[in-house]
């Protein structure tokens, strides 16, 4: 089954808050994950009898094990902050896309059977029966969120609809609705290990071909080396580096930077994802199970410093999490973190971003660009949600922005940045995030780019940028597929290290 | 003598209710480092940040003005009679709450111009009236209805305060006078006693709940500090 056509939105001149269209989004739903999937995962695959006990249960176990969704549960108010931050309610004009009204999606049945109010007076506080009906409403909705945690950053709460959504999911999976994209990834990582079910022997005759390339185009022999034990330095990063378009290029950056630092890197084919999509279905022993592979890899490996290349969930998990979830990070007191963080250089941030390591690189002069290479191009910047909102770079808050912004400037004359209200925390998501980046979304996918589309669209015209950098896997892809939509060619879409690629002097 | 088994009722329930809540919030677990970035990266800097949000209301301020105004000028006019209201709790009057007085006055009429705007944007604005729920608009109906009918003592008919302040000081020393037989005092007492029942039990949570944020209260250092919950180290220890 064909997604349905649908029409793409129009680019106006200013991002606008659109009139409530209810209902409009109702039939979006993502495709529901099969069998060998769910059993894969430990969930059941269909409704059983027992759905609305077992919805209940897991509910009442999420509330019980995070203090986010309790707290969130209870603490709005309803004052409508957020009701036009949502980039899928400035595309859609469904009013279900608003933050709050996502959030009460599971708020009515939280006060219906865990507050004293909805229990007495359910019509009053606006609390409902658990129903086949909401369970829809939830399927159709908490896929129409990627996550992205721009309506946090104005609830005067701190309000992050992104818990919710998780929960929401987590809930979904346990009664027997998860959802094919995310779930088949999650049992590709965990049979394989990364999301494309990429197996070894793959990956390492794909990087000897790019080795080839960057010889033939630069004609030095830069190596792209696999499950080398005793180097200094892990890397890891999105899957799709090692062969979408045009995520390759910032692979092809990575390796050279590492080659012109004469750093000793290596990849891993038992941990060669950054991705963790158990973050998008909050399910901490699934996202950790992911991220154990890297721990992994690690001590197997006997690498001092682990490296992170461009994915914004995966920093997000990487520097956020990875420490609680498998000790990738300093501070361990436990045997469990102090076996993996006394083999670690503790000179270098653990984990560290790649955009970190080659600023760093560049402003020490440890390797040298020429920015004229890239004279071609003007270029603006476009902050991942994740990266920008759930995570940080450098030793100062902020250093997120400020980072890649420095570094973009070092490799290229002319920059440009999109309107302040669109970047930095406030910065609007790809559309694509969070677990949506499949073709059966693609309506909301389109729709949920209109905000950045807008602001694209006014640096293009003002300042003929032709270029958006970014440091996500999911944006890169999200935006080659739907900025075409709005007339965009693909080519402006890329990463960053795709820009240093261009730069960098390799002797 | 119904006044005075319903306020010592509704503090109980207010206390015990609250309380509970407090206690329910501090023993649930944050597994997750989830701080909504930037922030700060130490203790020191999250007590800024949340004295920022409590005080200020900076991230209301960042997402929409009008709601930011309306709810601070309500708060805020909120805060200063209450401060105000002190003084029928103590003897002698604190030497502050005395200060207090002539703001605590005037800023009922903040307060009711700030509820007054919020009921509105609840009508006016599809966006909020779309997520607005009956108890949305009764609560702020019942605040308006607290903050008038007390303007209506301070600035109208004023009504026996020295009979009023017997009653709570006897109500706290277990020394039961009678409340003044005043329908207007009646009225916005009962109200009053309604909004304290209801504190514990509703979106008035808000006001505990904040401090418990995980977005807001949480510093952002977790590549120097292992964050771990109880319920998720036992993960480790199968390893």
């Amino acid at each position: 089954m064909a997604a349905a056509e649908f029409d793409i939105p129009v680019i106006k001149d200013d991002i606008e808050v659109p009139k409530l269209r209810e209902g409009s989004m109702a039939h979006a739903k993502t495709f529901p994950a099969a069998k060998p999937v769910q059993d894969s995962m430990g969930y059941p695959h269909e409704l059983g009898e027992d759905w609305k006990e077992r919805a209940l249960d897991k509910m009442g176990d999420l509330l019980g094990k995070y203090r986010s969704l309790k707290v969130f549960m209870d603490a709005c108010v309803h004052c409508g902050a957020c009701t036009d931050k949502c980039h899928y309610y400035l595309g859609t004009s469904d009013p279900k896309n608003m933050p709050v009204a996502r959030q009460d999606l599971m708020r009515q049945v939280y006060r219906r059977y865990f507050t004293t109010a909805g229990k007495l007076f359910p019509k009053l506080v606006g609390a409902k029966d658990l129903t086949k009906e909401i369970l829809d409403d939830w399927y159709s909705y908490y896929y129409q969120c990627s996550e992205c945690r721009r309506c946090s950053v104005f609830c005067p709460y701190g309000i992050d609809t992104a818990e919710i959504t998780m929960a929401g999911r987590e809930i979904l999976n346990h009664v027997g609705m998860g959802q094919k994209y995310s779930n088949e990834i999650l049992s590709k990582v965990h049979r394989i290990g990364n999301n494309l079910g990429l197996p070894g022997p793959a990956l390492a005759d794909t990087l000897e071909g790019l080795e080839e390339d960057i010889e033939a185009d630069t004609g030095v022999a830069v190596k792209m080396p696999l499950d080398k034990k005793g180097a200094e330095v892990l890397l890891i990063t999105p899957s799709a580096d090692f062969f979408s378009e045009p995520h390759v290029e910032s692979l092809i950056g990575y390796a050279k930077v590492f080659h012109a630092a004469g750093i000793n890197w290596t990849l891993s084919t038992y941990a060669s994802e950054a991705g963790n999509f158990g973050l998008f279905n909050g399910n901490y022993e699934s996202m950790r199970k992911v991220a154990m592979r890297i721990r992994d890899a690690a001590l197997e490996l006997g690498v001092k410093r682990i490296v992170v290349g461009e994915c914004g969930h995966a920093w997000r998990v990487a520097y956020s999490f990875w420490n609680t979830l498998t000790g990738i990070g300093y501070g361990g007191n436990d045997p469990f973190s102090i076996e993996l963080q006394k083999q670690l250089d503790p000179t270098y941030p653990q984990p560290q971003h790649i955009c970190e390591l080659t600023n760093d690189l560049i402003k020490s002069g440890r390797i040298k660009v020429d920015p004229s290479a890239n004279d071609n191009l003007v270029v603006t910047y476009h902050d991942s949600c994740n990266v920008a909102r759930a995570s940080r770079m450098g030793t100062e808050p902020g250093g997120q922005f400020v980072i890649p912004r420095e570094l973009i400037r070092s490799v290229v004359n002319n920059f440009r940045d999109m309107a302040d209200e669109t970047i930095g925390e406030s910065t609007f998501c790809c559309g694509g995030g969070g677990g949506l980046l499949t073709d059966d979304l693609m309506e909301v996918r389109v729709k949920g780019a209109l905000p950045r589309a807008t602001a694209l669209n006014n640096v293009v015209k003002e300042h003929q940028v032709n270029f958006m950098a970014m440091i996500c896997a999911i944006c890169k892809a999200q935006f080659t597929k739907v900025l075409p939509k709005y007339g965009f060619d693909m080519s402006m879409v890329g990463g960053v290290h795709q820009l240093v690629s261009k730069a960098i002097k390799l002797d | 003598m119904i006044y005075a088994g319903m306020f010592y009722i509704a503090t109980l329930l207010l206390v015990v209710g609250l309380g509970y809540k407090i206690f329910d919030y501090s023993r649930t677990p944050a597994p997750l480092k989830i701080p909504t970035t930037p922030a700060p990266t130490t203790q020191k800097g999250v007590v800024y940040r949340m004295a920022k949000e409590v005080v200020l209301f900076e991230s209301l301020f960042k997402s929409n003005k009008w709601i930011w105004v309306f709810g601070w000028l309500f708060h805020m006019g909120l805060f200063l009679v209450l401060a105000r209201h002190l003084r029928y709790f103590t003897e002698p009057v604190w030497f502050w709450v005395g200060i207090m007085q002539p703001f605590g006055k005037y800023a009922s009429i903040m307060m009711v111009i700030g509820l007054a705007g919020l009921l509105a944007r609840r009508f006016l604005v599809d966006r909020v009236r779309y997520i607005s729920t009956p108890s949305d608009y009764l609560m702020l109906v019942l605040l308006i209805g607290i903050g008038l009918s007390g303007m209506l003592m301070t600035f109208v008919v004023h009504t026996d305060i020295v009979a009023l302040k017997g009653f709570f000081m006897g109500l706290m020393y277990l020394d039961l006078q009678p409340v003044p037989q005043d329908p207007i005092l009646l009225a916005h007492l009962a109200m009053v006693a309604l909004l304290m029942v209801i504190f514990p039990i509703s979106k008035l949570l808000h006001a505990p709940g904040v401090f418990f944020s995980p977005t807001r209260n949480q510093a952002d250092n977790p590549r120097e500090h292992r964050h771990v919950a109880a319920w998720a180290a036992r993960l480790d220890q199968k390893n």
